[in-house]
């Protein structure tokens, strides 16, 4: 392969100045990346750094993996590696080699003659890395253009074996595509193909896979597999340690600027001793039954004055009373017209039924018509057929008149929950709107009644929410505390049917797992009944009572959670669990 | 919730909050635009404070003086100090782009209202309209109606926020439009909110807080169309101390009084400038609010 001829050269180029023989790598030559006790901060000289003494190398052909929560630094240690840590940023390192070569105090300019040659770089959002209006062709040619002396012939010949080796299918068509027309996947392919176009001994991979399908992110991860046996080390980073247990070699765990454990990726997976690492695999969803806490307990702050059953709960279930049906939807169709003009069928015949305190998860891949068909349960928007009952009363042929008077019994949690606010109102308005809304009272700049406000704080405790972030806005919060502010709306008008859709998705692991407990407390607190719409087979797996798998706006296989994940019976079922990343030691 | 997750949402937030609004407190463009709008401000109030003498008193023998210690900015052909007319002339010019811009963004908000809640047969209608009014050139359309209602400051001002209203209107329609799609409208309607609320609570508040913005910046611009109307001799006429009508008088003395239309002319500029520089300054900062 013709990784090995690039490596090599830039070892000559490289080998004499450093001097120090790289001990301990497997396979000879210097590491493809070495950093030893990186320091970096950001403003003033006096605070604390974002990364404090962070030590680590990577060998050509060799995996290591940095885990971590979002704001652990493992991204600030990704862009130093490029010589992207920003302007303001003050880097001090014992050693810091690409290559073999130090690029400690390098230029601008000396750093632009590294990036795509020494080191290449994928990013998560690949809609976002590439220009919407170029080719990706050019795209990718852009690097040859400007670290090679090819011509425009090998130029392009060198393009279509790139996106014939990343396997995007066609490519002597592929190349002329926008990243507009190219799906998540293939984006995540061209981008891999823009970053080895040099073939660099090293590739940082920041979370690959994360806004991908589970079936597409295990094509990746495989991708990424077969450059690695290729040669070529790569760092990769991610937030689950689920998903880098298939590609990495090692791993590195990191948090708050350090790296807290470092070992083999299977005893790092088998035997964590660190307690972030430990707190990381509990936070895995996927095999983990049904009401197993994700999270350690007791991290929610309670106040116990506030600790009284004054919210309006619905009934707790009694167990051998008969299921009740609280949402059930018949035949639902729903069309859209394309730009273009044709029709498509989002929704395509969905029929399914909630019980009472249980929990009905849709799972589907991007595209199944999951989210249309829970805007069709929260009557956001009318179906072409079908029918959508609540509480055993008409919902989605009513007036909205008449459906106001249902509402408060359907809450709904949003995956963008930041969006779901006005961006004028602070947590207690949201939260005050939500409560005193219904009713008269509290509307408008009124200050709102002493009940209200007691109420609010009761919410705010029941998703564990500290009362400081009253005040905040949505925008200065984080993502799980959104999510957490965006259920305590959704629990103030008392439902007893909450519609989550893909409430999880943005979140890293952890908190995944703390929102994927609180949601398991209130369902069994409050009796509620979820219907669950995620991407996620393993979240879905660890929720549900129920499952519906969808495909195409249909439903192709639906039964008890039990049952379908033992047995699959469709062949896209079983497709699905088995990309499903899992620790499969 | 855990420590990692409190630490994530303080360790980003406010740090990311403070070091984004620390170099943004006052640039040196808006300090300075600040300043002028102050003089402004306090000339078109209390105009004898900045320039004690009469706008209008005759004084023959200092005609046509070059500007000096005596004369900041020169005097006309009647020996009128220039710095008194044009300081006297704020008040006037001020209203004159505030009205203008009120009525061009009541209008436009009428019609962007009327074209963004009331359904695609109104949408369709209004927009054909502003359609219309769009092809003509904003100062035509203010020629035009002044044809019909005869000159005047009052009917310049009108003209001119007639003529700047379909502007607005789309920019209003557009964002009711963005809003009333917005995922929080959804989820006021999923909280079981009914049309009227939603409106009063979430969709007018967010249509009409960048029309402060679009305000301030439209009064310069409103300033400088009121002035060539006035140039034009459609609006104040000459002998009152407004800022067009002086840049139109000095014009016949252009040749050896360059004087008497550089500084009212001046004056048009740096306020449009400043008041375009304020503009963005508020908008920038709404953003980030």
């Amino acid at each position: 392969m013709s990784g090995e001829t690039g490596m090599s050269a830039s070892e000559a180029a490289t080998a004499t100045p450093t001097g120090t023989p790289a001990d301990g790598v497997a396979g000879g030559g210097a590491p493809a990346v070495r950093v030893r006790n990186l320091v970096v901060g950001f403003g003033a000289p006096g605070a604390d750094p974002v990364l404090n003494g962070v030590t680590f190398e990577v060998a050509p052909g060799e995996c290591l993996a940095i885990v971590g929560e979002s704001g652990s630094g493992k991204s600030v240690t990704a862009r130093t590696l490029l010589g992207l840590a920003g302007d303001h940023a003050c880097v001090r390192a014992d050693e810091l080699s690409l290559a073999g070569a130090d690029v400690r105090g390098l230029s601008e300019q000396g750093w632009r003659r590294r990036r795509g040659r020494d080191v290449g770089l994928v990013l998560q959002d690949a809609l976002v890395s590439l220009d919407p209006l170029r080719p990706v062709g050019r795209e990718i040619a852009d690097s040859l253009r400007l670290h090679t002396s090819l011509g425009a012939a090998a130029r392009h010949a060198r393009v279509l074996e790139l996106l014939d080796r990343v396997g995007l299918p066609d490519a002597g068509n592929s190349v002329r595509k926008r990243s507009g027309e190219l799906s998540g996947g293939q984006r995540q392919r061209a981008l891999i193909a823009a970053a080895i176009a040099l073939d660099p001994p090293l590739l940082i991979a920041d979370e690959p896979t994360t806004a991908l399908d589970v079936t597409v992110q295990a094509q990746i991860l495989e991708l990424l597999a077969s450059l690695k046996r290729a040669g070529t080390g790569i760092l990769l980073i991610s937030h689950d340690l689920a998903v880098v247990g298939r590609l990495a070699d090692r791993i590195a765990v990191m948090s708050e600027g350090r790296i807290v454990e470092q070992g083999p990726a299977h005893e790092m997976l088998t035997r964590p001793e660190h307690p972030v690492t430990r707190q990381m695999l509990a936070a895995i969803p996927v095999d983990k039954p049904r009401g197993l806490r994700l999270s350690p307990r007791g991290a929610a702050p309670v106040s116990p004055a506030l600790v009284s059953p004054a919210l309006p709960a619905p009934d707790r279930m009694d167990r051998g009373a008969p299921p009740v049906t609280v949402l059930e939807a018949t035949g639902l169709v729903k069309r859209f017209t394309r730009p273009d003009g044709s029709e498509q069928l989002a929704v395509d015949g969905v029929s399914f039924r909630l019980e009472r305190g249980t929990t009905l998860g849709i799972v589907g891949e991007s595209g199944s018509g999951k989210t249309t068909t829970a805007r069709l349960a929260l009557a956001l928007t009318r179906p072409d057929a079908g029918e959508v009952r609540v509480l055993g009363q008409p919902f989605s042929s009513a007036t909205e008149r008449q459906r106001r008077r249902l509402r408060p019994q359907i809450g709904a949690v949003y995956q963008d929950a930041l969006s779901s606010f006005d961006p004028r109102l602070s947590v207690e308005q949201v939260l005050r709107d939500a409560v005193g809304g219904g009713s008269s009272t509290g509307r408008g700049g009124a200050s709102g009644s002493a009940p209200d406000r007691l109420q609010v704080l009761q919410l705010l405790d029941a998703v564990g929410l500290a009362q400081g972030l009253l005040g905040r806005r949505p925008l200065s919060l984080s993502g799980g505390q959104r999510q957490r502010v965006s259920i305590a709306r959704a629990l103030a008008s008392g439902p007893q049917i909450l519609i989550c859709d893909e409430p999880v998705s943005s979140l890293d692991v952890t908190v995944q797992a703390q929102v994927l407990d609180l949601l398991d407390e209130l369902q069994r607190d409050r009796g509620l009944s979820l219907l669950f719409i995620s991407h996620d087979l393993g979240v879905i797996q660890h929720v549900s009572d129920q499952v519906a798998v969808m495909l195409g706006g249909r439903i192709v296989e639906t039964g008890a959670a039990a049952r379908v994940f033992a047995a699959p019976e469709h062949p896209y079922t079983q497709a699905l669990l088995g990309a499903v990343p899992r620790i499969g030691y | 919730m855990s420590d990692l997750e409190i630490q994530a949402g303080l360790g980003r937030s406010p740090r990311a909050a403070r070091s984004s609004r620390l170099p943004r407190r006052f640039g040196v463009a808006e300090s300075l635009a600040g300043l002028f709008a102050l003089f402004l401000v306090t000339a078109a109030l209390f105009p004898g404070l900045v320039a004690p003498g009469d706008p209008l008193g005759i004084d023959p023998l200092s005609a046509f003086q070059s500007p000096s210690f005596a004369h900041w900015f020169g005097t006309d052909e009647s020996g009128r100090d220039i710095f008194t007319r044009v300081s006297h002339g704020t008040g006037s010019s001020l209203l004159i782009g505030t009205l203008a811009t009120l009525i061009g963004l009541g209008l436009g908000l009428v019609l962007g209202t009327l074209a963004g809640m009331l359904g695609p047969v109104v949408d369709f209608t209004v927009n054909r309209f502003l359609e219309v009014l769009f092809a003509f050139p904003g100062l035509l359309l203010a020629l035009l109606f002044i044809l019909i209602f005869g000159p005047g400051v009052a009917t310049a001002t009108v003209a001119v926020g007639l003529a700047t209203a379909p502007g607005y209107a789309r920019i209003i329609r557009g964002q009711l439009l963005s809003v009333r799609s917005s995922a929080f409208v959804e989820a006021a309607t999923v909280l079981g909110r009914s049309p009227g609320q939603i409106l009063v609570r979430h969709i007018l508040p967010n249509t009409l807080a960048p029309l402060f913005v679009l305000g301030t910046l439209g009064i310069g611009q409103a300033i400088v169309w009121a002035s060539a109307l006035s140039y034009l001799g459609l609006g104040a006429a000459p002998p009152a101390a407004e800022w067009g009508a002086m840049l139109s008088a000095g014009r016949t003395y252009i040749g050896s009084a360059w004087w008497m239309s550089f500084f009212p002319g001046l004056f048009i500029v740096l306020t449009a400038v400043s008041a375009t520089a304020l503009g963005r300054g508020i908008e920038r900062r709404m953003r980030h609010a």
